[in-house]
């Protein structure tokens, strides 16, 4: 296969820009409506669930630097993937405490892993990216392992 | 749409009386067009997979509208979240995105209890999400802490 470079992997351990977010009770509250949580707790935005935090700590990308699939054009650590179709690959959460409305939350996010795999319709390149949240105190709050995939 | 297949989520866990293969509570989930708007809006997810068909199929070569894979992520926390309530919390917990899922099918989250630790009050739990085949297209796991 031999899809990924030097370049891609001098980009494992590299740290994107950190993003600091300001919880917000209705924005639980959508996220709790949209999953069909059950719990009151959620669905009042008292807290938010643990996988609420998906996406949370990507930056918001301008309209113009969308890509014509939906995803944000370059917003990633590392040089770009011969491959462009994403696809989400699983995750690991640890939760060491809870998120609540008015928390001020910093997520710093890196590569951690890059691989190739020959799937059954061809190549794919597996990325592993890191999260790590922490609270205003640099508490840390929840760790997030993602991996995506590329076909 | 979601639909409690078993008995009500949340409360009255008797440590002492979890065996190993106790089963948690089932759900059913039937993902639609809104609420794929309504989870992909509130996550700021653009991937037109989740909403385009006409992409979806022609470009990008699946059968149908993608069902998100964090939102089986989500839905797959749940089975443990709601199984804990208000006695257990979820210290961590990881699935994986097997197989992907489209519009039109109906899953089933679920799982089982696989270890118990009464001395440190940790519960091990198997999660699963499945196919209306019986496959299970995201499989995961979690460990929950009793007071």
């Amino acid at each position: 296969m031999g899809l990924l470079t030097k370049e891609h992997f001098d980009s494992i351990g590299t740290a994107e820009p950190s993003i600091e977010v300001e919880i917000s009770r209705r924005e639980i509250q959508k996220y709790a409506a949209a999953t069909e949580q059950q719990q009151p707790k959620y669905i009042q935005g008292d807290e938010a669930p643990p996988m609420f935090i998906f996406n949370l700590f990507s930056p918001i990308t301008a309209l113009a630097d969308m890509r014509v699939d939906g995803l944000a054009r370059g917003n990633a650590t590392g040089p770009k993937l011969p491959l462009k179709r994403i696809m989400a690959g699983g995750t690991q959460i640890n939760q060491h405490k809870l998120i609540n409305p008015g928390d001020r939350l910093t997520g710093i996010r890196k590569i951690t892993d890059m691989y190739e795999k020959q799937g059954s319709t061809g190549p794919l390149i597996f990325t592993v990216r890191s999260l790590a949240i922490t609270n205003a105190q640099g508490e840390l709050v929840l760790e997030e392992i993602q991996t995506s995939i590329a076909r | 749409m979601s639909t409690a297949l078993t008995e009500e989520i949340g409360t009255g866990i008797n440590l002492a009386m979890l065996s190993v293969g106790s089963e948690l509570p089932q759900r059913r989930h039937t993902a639609t067009n809104v609420s794929l708007f309504m989870y992909n809006a509130a996550v700021w997810n653009a991937h037109r997979i989740h909403y385009d068909e006409t992409y979806t199929i022609g470009v990008e070569g699946h059968p149908a509208i993608v069902i998100d894979g964090p939102l089986q992520g989500d839905w797959l926390s749940q089975v443990a979240l709601n199984w804990a309530g208000a006695q257990g919390r979820v210290m961590n917990f990881s699935y994986t995105n097997r197989k992907a899922s489209y519009l039109g099918e109906v899953l089933t989250s679920g799982g089982n209890v696989t270890t118990v630790d009464l001395k440190n009050r940790l519960v091990e739990i198997r999660l699963f999400i499945k196919n209306e085949a019986g496959e299970v297209v995201t499989p995961g796991t979690a460990t929950v802490s009793f007071s």
